[in-house]
């Protein structure tokens, strides 16, 4: 399949971007990273910059890829991360738009590369529960009741890859930060800190500079793990829980 | 020279309790002042530099990623064992240790084996405190399945994505540290070379991913835990920049490379489909403990299906071989991964491979669906269940259990696994080989300390499933962080290293004149061209099985690509900047060499054990020899760019458990 690509290219952080074309031949089997280094492949060949884009597992799991196709962040595919969008899904002679991620939170480092390390800062805020190593109780000394772990399970399927952020028109990390909230405050081990990890995860989300939730739900749909918008209910419940009736 | 492992006195179940209880000790108030570099921040890497800094150290940790959360222990599937026998199947802590030296076939060292089986049940404990989800039965206790090579239900799993959990609850704990500002945590660095200051490891030479800068980092000590070397073969199910450079860079300064030659081939992985293809999916195995392997039994329906003449619904029971049961009753599909990988590769040499290449063999649902399918319509209270009640419920289950892992061989492949079966072939997975340590995790180098899969200590020549994240958990929290105050606690006058130092000049100008080397050879081919070269040589000749003849002439052919790389290599862009071809030559520079070393330590290991399959050493069934009067001993290689690479053995003395034929059947 014969493919023309629309691709942002922008030198570093703060420099002006523009698109350009490229022509590339792809075949049905390929992933969209594949196609991606076959580009890159003809570029070096022609002695030319290659696009520089982030990727690592190639299995959708370790959150490093993501860009937004065709307007969608990870692409048409409905739970799937960019590296696992194959290119069956295209047509012969079908132009392709790439862009980086576009959010205030995220800047552009280079072509279709962001820095997503504000999502870090959440976690150091208080995504953990806090214990040291060896300190524990035997495992089953706490049972959990199975939907409620299969709750937080699919809470924590979450991999930090920041699509919830650049769907969103608010720039907003809500999905993210519930997640990780709503994970640990399902379970028993966690809830302990619900309070204190609430409060301590919206302030750094704000000063991040991540937008708020306006129920808009663009989130959801792109989330390639699947993430549902109860997390962002949940969130809310906690903080004004916590807000009105405790120290935090 | 022989080396020492240092393996304390004593019985088997008391070596580590006594050992602990009576090593040197760092007062809290010398922690303070002590630096320790952490380099990797996966499952080990990231447990150790958490553990540390919650003991009171100073640590500096490392990753090239963006995030310390994107490590490739996050990919990790099926689960982790554990000697908890929650389930009261008979297991225990001796017999974890026995299934886990019986599968790596009898080349690991006793007590290093010992003290993983002893501290597995702390890491069960320790990640459901900090939050791991794992599976769980109706009554809230943890539900744990079966891997292969054991004949007890010890695995416990996050549903397909126990890796990520676990990796995710040492992030956490990272996090939490990184906050307290105990550890400083340096994203998109990449170690490019250690820095020995009189004989001691005492610092690393980063490259600043983003700015190409280079960095000089010190302390009082290193520990690497940054994986394995599986991507010297390009094609495998490690992440696209797994690489073997801290590891080789080690090396390169004097560290012991242990067992090159053992690596695993993981039998399920979604075969290859082309040329343009950049690494290969594993397919969990915790699959075969409901799917069915097999094949036509007959090459004309083989032929008929690779011609898509036939389908695989096509072929009748009795005309398909479903070689693993037949061959190994005792284990089935749940034989090791080893020899398993191997029956396949000998099934698809027979000419019964089931794809267009002939390299892929069937993982089958069909009987575990109808299975699972009728035991819960009898719950659901239907007496007689028609075949399509019967599928449905089936398909439920198994979605159930291995939903995620369908949903993504389909994304793949097109194709529905509950439909079909799914199609697999064996690919490299996973280095059991790696810088040799001692009991205390510390390599030949004083200083320098390894973790998790960039040792070679737990595994032997094979690994048995759900045992890696255990050894990398292991190793982080409950082994490192006490073994590493065996060194530190000599060094609590040493006062901190300044980066000044004529030792970092050095390192620093070695890294950069390299860098620059590889630059100025300005010549027409691409870093990927030599990788896939070097690939094909190294699968082909030191992939599932090996022969004299065949490692021989790898060695040649490495030296051939090597040479041309460092004359027709093409780079683009500077080294001052953002260069993704640049960090991908580095580490193929360094697979040109390691490779080099695996072929060597295949070609001088003349016998078969685990992973390491000389066709020269095989029964008449076609089941591995070893050689247990001249192989029990670890090869540790010392690497001379000379050529003159020089091997160090450790012999392997069982004082408790007999060395027998590892049998299946």
């Amino acid at each position: 399949m014969k493919l023309k690509l629309k691709i942002w290219r922008q030198n570093k952080k703060g420099a002006k971007g523009k698109f350009e074309i490229y022509e590339v031949v792809a075949n049905e089997h390929m992933s969209f990273l594949e196609m991606l280094d076959v580009l890159n492949e003809q570029l070096v060949a022609e002695k030319k910059d290659p696009v520089a884009f982030e990727h690592d597992c190639r299995e959708g799991i370790c959150g490093t890829c993501g860009m937004v196709i065709d307007g969608r962040p990870h692409g048409l595919l409905q739970g799937t991360t960019t590296c696992q969008l194959h290119m069956r899904f295209f047509n012969d002679g079908d132009t392709i738009v790439i862009e980086p991620y576009r959010s205030k939170a995220f800047p552009i480092i280079k072509d279709l590369v962001v820095d997503r390390s504000p999502l870090d800062k959440i976690i150091q805020a208080g995504g953990f529960i806090s214990i040291n190593t060896g300190q524990p109780q035997d495992a089953n000394a706490i049972p959990i009741e199975k939907d409620t772990s299969s709750k937080a399970m699919d809470a924590a399927a979450c991999i930090g890859c920041g699509a919830c952020v650049a769907a969103c028109p608010n720039g907003a990390a809500m999905l993210f930060t519930s997640a990780k909230i709503s994970h640990l405050g399902l379970l028993p081990q966690g809830a302990i800190e619900t309070d204190r990890r609430t409060m301590r995860m919206v302030t750094q989300m704000d000063k991040e500079g991540f937008g708020s939730c306006s129920n808009i739900g663009a989130c959801e749909v792109e989330c390639p793990k699947e993430i549902k918008m109860t997390n962002i209910a949940r969130m809310n419940r906690y903080y004004y829980k916590s807000s009105f009736f405790s120290e935090y | 020279m022989e080396l020492k492992g240092n393996v304390p006195q004593g019985d088997l179940k008391d070596k580590w309790i006594e050992y602990r209880s009576k090593m040197n000790l760092v007062a809290p108030n010398n922690k303070r002042n002590i630096e320790i570099i952490v380099v990797g921040t996966g499952l080990a890497g990231g447990a150790a530099a958490a553990t540390l800094a919650e003991l009171g150290y100073k640590v500096k940790a490392f990753t090239y990623h963006d995030s310390p959360r994107r490590a490739h222990s996050i990919a990790a599937q099926g689960g982790i064992n554990a000697a908890k026998n929650y389930f009261n199947d008979g297991d225990s802590v001796w017999r974890l240790f026995y299934d886990t030296i019986k599968g790596g076939d009898y080349r690991s060292r006793e007590a290093n084996v010992y003290r993983l089986a002893e501290v597995s049940n702390n890491i069960i404990d320790q990640a459901t405190a900090q939050g791991v989800p794992f599976a769980r039965e109706y009554g809230g206790l943890l539900a744990n399945r079966s891997f292969g090579g054991v004949q007890v239900s010890r695995t416990f799993y996050a549903r397909g994505q126990t890796g990520q959990q676990l990796l995710l609850g040492a992030y956490s704990a990272l996090s939490r540290q990184i906050a307290t500002g105990q550890v400083e945590m340096n994203n998109r660095q990449e170690m490019l070379d250690l820095v020995l200051i009189d004989g001691k490891a005492r610092g690393i030479i980063t490259r600043d991913l983003l700015t190409g800068e280079l960095k000089r980092h010190a302390a009082h000590a290193v520990v690497l835990a940054t994986g394995g070397y599986g991507n010297t073969y390009f094609l495998s199910t490690n992440a696209m920049f797994s690489n073997a450079s801290a590891s080789w860079r080690a090396a390169k300064r004097g560290a012991y490379f242990a067992n090159p030659c053992y690596v695993q081939i993981h039998p399920t992985c979604i075969p290859q489909s082309g040329d343009y293809q950049s690494k290969l999916t594993l397919m969990s195995e915790s699959l075969r403990n409901d799917g069915r392997v097999w094949v036509p039994r007959h090459k004309e329906d083989a032929q008929a299906i690779r011609d898509k003449k036939k389908t695989p619904q096509d072929i009748a029971e009795k005309d398909r071989y479903y070689y693993l049961e037949e061959r190994y009753p005792a284990f089935g599909n749940l034989v090791p991964r080893d020899v398993a990988s191997r029956a396949a590769k000998v099934a698809c040499d027979q000419g019964l491979g089931v794809n267009a290449t002939g390299k892929a063999v069937y993982l089958d649902f069909e009987s575990a669906i109808h299975r699972y399918g009728k035991s819960k319509a009898h719950m659901e209270g239907y007496n007689n269940p028609d075949e399509a009640t019967i599928i449905k419920f089936g398909e439920e289950v198994v979605a159930e259990k291995y939903g995620n892992l369908f949903e993504m061989y389909e994304k793949i492949t097109g194709d529905d696994p509950y439909k079909t079966p799914m199609q697999i072939y064996p690919a490299i997975h996973y280095t059991m080989g790696g810088l040799w340590v001692d009991y205390n995790l510390q390599s030949n180098i004083p200083g320098l300390f390894v973790a998790g899969e960039a040792n070679f200590s737990d595994h032997g020549a094979n690994r048995l499933g759900a045992s890696a994240l255990m050894q990398g958990l292991a190793d982080g929290y409950f082994v490192l962080p006490y073994t590493i105050g065996t060194f530190l606690s000599n060094e609590i006058r040493t006062p901190k290293f300044k980066t000044s130092l004529p030792e970092f000049d050095r390192a620093e100008r070695e890294v950069k004149e390299r860098i620059e080397k590889l630059l100025n050879i300005n010549g027409t081919k691409s870093v990927d061209s030599f990788h896939k070269k070097l690939g094909k040589v190294m699968w082909d000749n030191v992939g599932v099985s090996r022969t004299a003849e065949g490692l021989e002439n790898a060695i040649k052919e490495i030296k051939e690509i090597r040479k041309d790389f460092y004359e027709n290599l093409y780079l683009p862009g500077k080294a001052g900047e953002i260069n993704p071809e640049l960090e991908k030559a580095t580490k193929v520079a360094d697979f040109l060499e390691l490779g080099e070393l695996m072929a060597l330590d295949a070609f001088n290991r003349k016998e078969s054990c685990g992973g390491h399959f000389r066709e020269e050493y095989q029964s008449e069934e076609g089941e591995a020899m070893r050689d247990d009067e001249n192989f029990t001993y670890v090869a540790a290689w010392e690497w001379n760019d000379n050529g003159e690479h020089i091997m160090h053995k450790e012999d392997l003395k069982f004082e408790f458990v007999e060395l027998k034929t590892r049998s299946y059947k």
